[in-house]
């Protein structure tokens, strides 16, 4: 972390950048927030752990208007979101200066607290082992029960666009990213209504999900139109409360670069990326391999056409 | 002062449910709100903050307020139905509570709102002592006392037992109704879970955060401070802060198209989002930072100016809990505290 704060004095001090888009130590032992910092005195509360999923990428988008450069770490995930927006055309690439920041997993604060753990005073790290102090008792955890559902199916440790790299990565993917599609799709259609019904219907309609989107960059959204029937404000009724969510898995597929922010931030907890990634497995399967945000140039499956293209045909055939 | 075994709380559950409506902290898919009892609800009375607040059971995030039918050149016009059975919510921590005394300075003063003071005349409210207070919690600051919840019924958890106190009328009756159910218990075991639980409190990493500064009063100084622009910065503007909040109010009136008539309803609104107030000429609130800085000035400034210094957050620590960005309340506090009232 110390070299990332010097690298980013150096190039504040020289006139490089006119700021740091980075995380800020927060008041609790895991709720960093994302910050700019634009001196030496304010990178005093930088800082770059384990708690640090959010992904910056979204914020180039309003800093690509402001004057000058900004600095900005991008975890190797979330340059598949750079890429992506760039591929948009929703960030300046020459308004950002990118360090690629190392990655051994980031942490979800949920996952911790759905082991039962509560009170926390402290955390720390031992051996692959977080140690909790809380009110009531100390316990530990393993660093990986601790990580982010995206962690587990990380898409590796390279970053896909960057100026400099800082720090080391650690290999964190340990299980097959579709499986959960895989299981779902297993399903008869009844039970896929039944999950999809009682994971559904604990949205709140936050817009968490949404805002915290890289995709999801329209200036305007359809559910903030109020020429529109369903406004953003709260599922009318439980189509509703469906239809905000295909319509944005709808919307973000071929683009989602599967950067798992929605299911991060989703207050209850609903597995969104389930619905993004069955989007990916389809196109794998209809167009061939494709990720979005591998880089800023090739043209996605759903928006080039080539002869060889799937017929639409092939949803009714499959079912 | 009653108790009763906690193996014997579905009995007093199905109790209960057989005369009144039951709502209670239910675990769905992994996540616990408040829901109806039924034999299958999975009650979940460790979960200390539900993930929404228990508000909707008086003020749901999205209600009719009545329904215009048009059949040929025949319109009707149907107003929704006031509640009208009692009720029972069972859970409520004391935070929770004192975020319906927000409500009601709201909703049932003049103009009163009849929907609400239904729901509120028909509930009956049971409330549960926090055994175990969460890193998040700051009820103290805001003068709630976590150890007794004064609702209808007061309950605390003690080990294999739950004590029953009924503390008014509503809760009288709610206790003759169970009565069978409920042998009698000591105020002892009880004082001392009061007291457990106030030395918890007090040692929670926000017990000591301090709302000096923050009144009726300090409308001009807080509302033209500079920090406002720094502290919204990583604000997503999503509205999960305002939709888990116990005491935000705000609410919008809407037409929903049924294809032959119209559904006014309304539902909770966010002052974090762009068409919040829209009026005919446009928006007041033009861009995030104002956005963001109204929900902290109406909490802390705005409503005790209006409501007798009452503050309209009740430190239960959700908008801390589960804010994507890592901001609140909290923070907003310590940054113009740190600022050593330069502003
Ligand atoms: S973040 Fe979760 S609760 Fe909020 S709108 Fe999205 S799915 Fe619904
Ligand atoms: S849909 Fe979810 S995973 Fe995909 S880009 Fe948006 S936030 Fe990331
Ligand atoms: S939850 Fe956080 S990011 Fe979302 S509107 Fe509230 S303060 Fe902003
Ligand atoms: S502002 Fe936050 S802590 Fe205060 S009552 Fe609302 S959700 Fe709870
Ligand atoms: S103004 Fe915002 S913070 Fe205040 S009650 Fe309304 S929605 Fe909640």
């Amino acid at each position: 972390m110390q070299e990332l704060v010097k690298r980013a004095s150096e190039l504040l001090a020289d006139g490089s950048v006119a700021r740091v888009l980075g995380w800020k130590a927060g008041d609790l032992p895991y709720n960093p927030e994302p910050a700019y910092f634009e001196n030496e005195e304010q990178l005093r509360s930088f800082v770059y752990n384990g708690f640090c999923g959010a992904n910056l990428s979204k914020y180039m988008i309003e800093a690509s208007k402001l004057e000058g450069k900004t600095l900005v770490f991008l975890k190797p995930c979330d340059t598949y979101s750079f890429n992506q927006l760039m591929k948009e055309y929703r960030v300046d690439r020459e308004k950002a200066w990118i360090i690629g920041v190392g990655c051994r997993g980031k942490l979800d604060i949920e996952a911790v607290k759905r082991s039962g753990i509560k009170g926390i005073e402290s955390i720390s790290e031992e051996d692959g082992e977080l140690k909790i102090k809380t009110l009531y008792g100390d316990h530990s955890i393993s660093y990986a029960e601790a990580m982010l559902e995206r962690c587990h199916s990380c898409k590796g440790k390279e970053h896909r666009v960057y100026d400099e790299l800082i720090g080391e990565s650690e290999e964190t993917n340990d299980s097959e990213r579709f499986a959960g599609v895989t299981e779902i799709e297993a399903m008869s259609p009844e039970e896929k209504f039944a999950y999809f019904q009682k994971e559904l219907s604990k949205c709140i309609r936050c817009n968490a999900c949404r805002n915290v989107c890289p995709a999801c960059s329209c200036r305007k959204c359809v559910f903030d139109s109020n020429k529109f029937d369903s406004a953003q404000k709260a599922n009318t009724d439980s189509f509703e409360e469906k239809m905000f969510h295909i319509i944005r898995a709808f919307h973000v597929a071929g683009r989602c670069t599967d950067c798992g922010e929605c299911s991060r931030v989703c207050p209850e907890g609903i597995p969104l990326h389930l619905f993004n990634r069955k989007f990916m497995k389809d196109i794998d399967e209809l167009y061939g391999e494709f990720r979005a945000g591998e880089d800023a140039e090739t043209k996605g499956p759903l928006t080039d056409f080539t002869f060889e293209d799937a017929e639409p045909g092939v949803v009714a055939e499959r079912g | 002062m009653y108790k009763i075994k906690t193996e014997n709380l579905t009995a007093l559950f199905q109790k209960i449910a057989g005369h009144q409506e039951l709502y209670l902290p239910v675990r769905n898919a992994g996540q616990v709100n408040y829901a109806n009892w039924s034999d299958e609800a999975e009650v979940d009375l460790n979960v200390l903050n539900t993930v929404k607040s228990p508000k909707d059971a008086f003020f749901p995030q999205s209600e009719n307020l009545y329904t215009c039918k048009r059949d040929g050149k025949k319109i009707t016009i149907e107003p929704e139905q006031l509640k009208s059975q009692n009720f029972v919510i069972f859970g409520m921590r004391s935070c929770d509570l004192k975020g319906v005394e927000v409500l009601d300075k709201v909703f049932l003063e003049d103009p009163l709102d009849t929907f609400y003071a239904a729901r509120r005349d028909h509930g009956t409210i049971v409330a549960m002592a926090c055994n175990e207070p969460e890193e998040t919690c700051f009820c103290k600051a805001f003068g709630i006392d976590a150890a007794e919840p004064n609702a209808d019924v007061a309950t605390w958890m003690a080990g294999a037992e739950l004590y029953w106190e009924p503390l008014t009328e509503k809760g009288e009756a709610l206790t003759e109704m169970v009565r069978e159910l409920l042998d009698d218990g000591s105020e002892e075991a009880v004082e001392e879970m009061k007291t457990n639980i106030r030395r918890i409190i007090a040692k929670l990493p926000y017990s000591d955060l301090s709302m000096d500064g923050w009144n009726g009063e300090v409308l001009d100084e807080k509302f033209n401070s500079e920090l406002w622009d720094e502290l919204y910065k990583p604000c997503l503007a999503c509205g999960t802060c305002t939709f888990v909040c116990p005491t935000c109010q705000c609410y919008d009136i809407k037409d929903y198209d049924t294809g032959n008539g119209v559904q006014r309803y309304r539902c909770w609104d966010s002052c974090m989002y762009s068409d919040f107030t829209m009026m005919a000429h446009g928006n007041n609130r033009t861009n995030q930072m104002q956005r963001f800085r109204q929900r902290f000035m109406h909490k802390l400034v705005y409503f005790p100016a209006n409501n007798d210094g009452m503050y309209s957050c009740v430190g239960c620590g959700r908008c801390v809990a589960k804010c994507p960005s890592s901001l609140n309340i909290v923070k907003v506090v310590k940054a113009f505290q740190n600022q050593g009232g330069e502003q």
